[in-house]
């Protein structure tokens, strides 16, 4: 292994350490959108179609490589909100390997409160992300 | 005169807290509200009269079929329709025009024939058309709106020729409120003897229709926007065409004569409602009808139309804000967008406050597509709204735009 890279469990305990000092949603949801804008920006030749995650109120591209045995996810999303939790994701799965994204649920989402993202209804596109995460992991392991 | 602060007392839902404030529900484009009187029938009906209908010689099955043949009876009444047999239950809108573009495209639309839609349609009054469409050769033409939101008539009239068979237009847009000037729209098709699709879903809410006066067609709605049960819909159409059009569905019901050498068809409005309805919300959508009734179309429409000047009067004195949808002639339907904040993020944070709104789309890309944005906010108002609903929809703008500023 080339470099060490931190466990998707002690992501997810970091960040839900982090959210626990935030006082309200309004502080909850600034961080969020200011963990989105520090996204890395995502080159424009991978906004394709291909890349669109689908069942999103808001545009979401997903972009997936697999290298070293591990997974590099680079994501953008129109809305600021939704941009900020698929940046969260990204951090979560980002250069970790197919096993360890299969056999690790983002539990965190619930545990910062933001889990009405999840739900079917909210069309946001965040559960499509994670399924969508999932899916590469599966064809990367195979 | 009427009291408007207990009409709103009698919506139930409407004493909902959402995050700890007083819910302020303006999605009644989406769906509107049932009041307590509609409520309460659909729990009576099944305490004490619930049957399948059409068929039974017992006391339940025959006071069941009277009671949701009754609602026939008020939605031909409320739309001023000639006869009960033209009142064809559906599930709602979507089934209505996809009935009608399959049974009626299927008989009556050939190779180079013509279908003209606008721009502001519901994928409900697209998507139907493109597959009979597909299926028969015909090809679809398109009004398109003018900066406004209104349609732009002088391109319509072009339009319009010898192979125009179909017309299927909104007569209030879901997403910009246009009321559009149908009877113009009508009789310019039947100019040409071009046949009338309107759909209504989001007229019959909020305004007196007399189909007698407007002769369209055809003409559609649904329950759900009435205060009435979700799944419910009609169909209203012209008694000539609907006996030469063929069955859309087979099954009970829908039968005269049924033998493996061949089957005959019942009679209109029967033909088109194979198998076992939703009983109770045809029974449960009588009971909207008369509490719609009972307050008066028109006195829905003035109430709605004070709604809508008491917002914009708000609007004004906010900033950074575009409005889409500006005709003199709309709905109270207020669909906007805050600069570049996405409508998505805007809905999330109204929501914070109570402010139930849509965002997105509203099933009419062409719209999005023809201003060149990725969706946009949208409040839809109802009678049972009031100031507090839009002083909290005018704050809740206020405070999203600081949360992103």
């Amino acid at each position: 292994m080339s470099q060490s890279k931190v466990s998707i469990v002690d992501i997810q305990n970091r960040i839900v350490r982090e959210f626990s000092l935030l006082e309200d949603w309004t502080e909850r949801y600034k961080y969020i959108i200011k963990f989105g804008s520090k996204l890395p920006h995502l080159d424009s030749s991978k906004k394709v179609e291909n890349n669109i995650v689908k069942g999103c109120q808001s545009q979401v591209w997903l972009h997936a490589e697999f290298s070293d045995g591990k997974i590099i996810f680079e994501a953008d999303s129109d809305a600021a909100i939704t941009k900020g939790l698929v940046a969260l994701m990204v951090h979560l799965y980002s250069h970790q390997t197919p096993s360890a994204i299969l056999s690790t649920e983002p539990t965190f989402i619930t545990e910062i409160g933001m889990h009405e993202h999840l739900s079917p209804t909210r069309a946001n596109g965040l559960a499509s992300m994670v399924k969508q995460m999932k899916i590469y992991a599966l064809a990367f392991s195979s | 005169m009427q009291d408007w602060n207990n009409i709103r007392n009698q919506f139930p839902v409407l004493k909902t807290q959402v995050n700890g404030y007083a819910l302020s529900y303006l999605d009644n484009g989406a769906s509107s509200q049932m009041p307590e009187s509609v409520i309460t029938r659909l729990a009576s009906y099944h305490q004490h009269e619930h049957a399948n209908i059409h068929r039974g010689v017992h006391y339940l099955s025959q006071t069941a079929t009277t009671t949701y043949e009754e609602t026939r009876r008020l939605v031909a009444d409320f739309l001023n329709a000639e006869s009960l047999e033209q009142i064809i239950f559906t599930t709602g809108t979507t089934d209505s025009i996809n009935l009608v573009a399959e049974s009626w495209g299927s008989s009556f639309l050939s190779d180079g024939d013509e279908i003209i839609l606008s721009e502001m349609e519901h994928h409900a009054n697209i998507v139907p058309w493109q597959m009979i469409a597909q299926k028969t050769g015909a090809n679809i033409k398109v009004i398109p709106l003018l900066d406004n939101g209104e349609l732009d008539l002088d391109i319509y009239a072009n339009l319009l020729n010898e192979r125009t068979k179909m017309v299927a237009v909104v007569h209030v847009s879901n997403t910009l409120g246009t009321v559009n000037p149908v009877s113009e729209i009508i009789a310019m098709a039947k100019n040409v003897g071009a046949r009338v699709l309107i759909d209504g879903a989001q007229a019959t809410p909020h305004m007196a229709v007399n189909l007698q006066e407007l002769g369209a067609d055809f003409y559609t709605f649904s329950a759900h926007k009435m205060c009435g049960p979700t799944g419910f819909g009609v169909l209203y159409g012209n008694k000539s065409l609907l006996e030469a059009m063929p069955p859309y569905r087979g099954g009970g019901d829908m039968i005269d004569k049924v033998s493996f050498s061949g089957t005959t068809y019942n009679d209109l409005p029967h033909k088109f409602e194979a198998g076992t309805p939703p009983i109770a919300s045809g029974v449960v959508f009588g009971e909207a009808l008369r509490y719609l009734n009972k307050i008066g179309m028109d006195e829905i429409a003035q109430r709605e139309s004070y709604l809508l000047k008491y917002a914009m009067k708000g609007f004004k004195s906010l900033q950074r804000l575009q409005l889409f949808g500006t005709s003199n002639n709309k709905t109270a339907v207020i669909s906007f967008l805050l600069d570049d904040i996405h409508p998505t993020d805007a809905g999330t944070i109204l929501d914070k406050y109570g402010v139930a709104v849509r965002t997105g789309h509203h099933c009419t890309q062409p719209i999005m597509e023809r201003f060149g944005i990725p969706g946009t906010i949208r409040a839809s108002l109802s009678f049972y709204n009031n100031e507090a609903d839009i002083d909290a929809l005018i704050n809740g703008i206020k405070e999203t735009q600081s949360f992103f500023n």
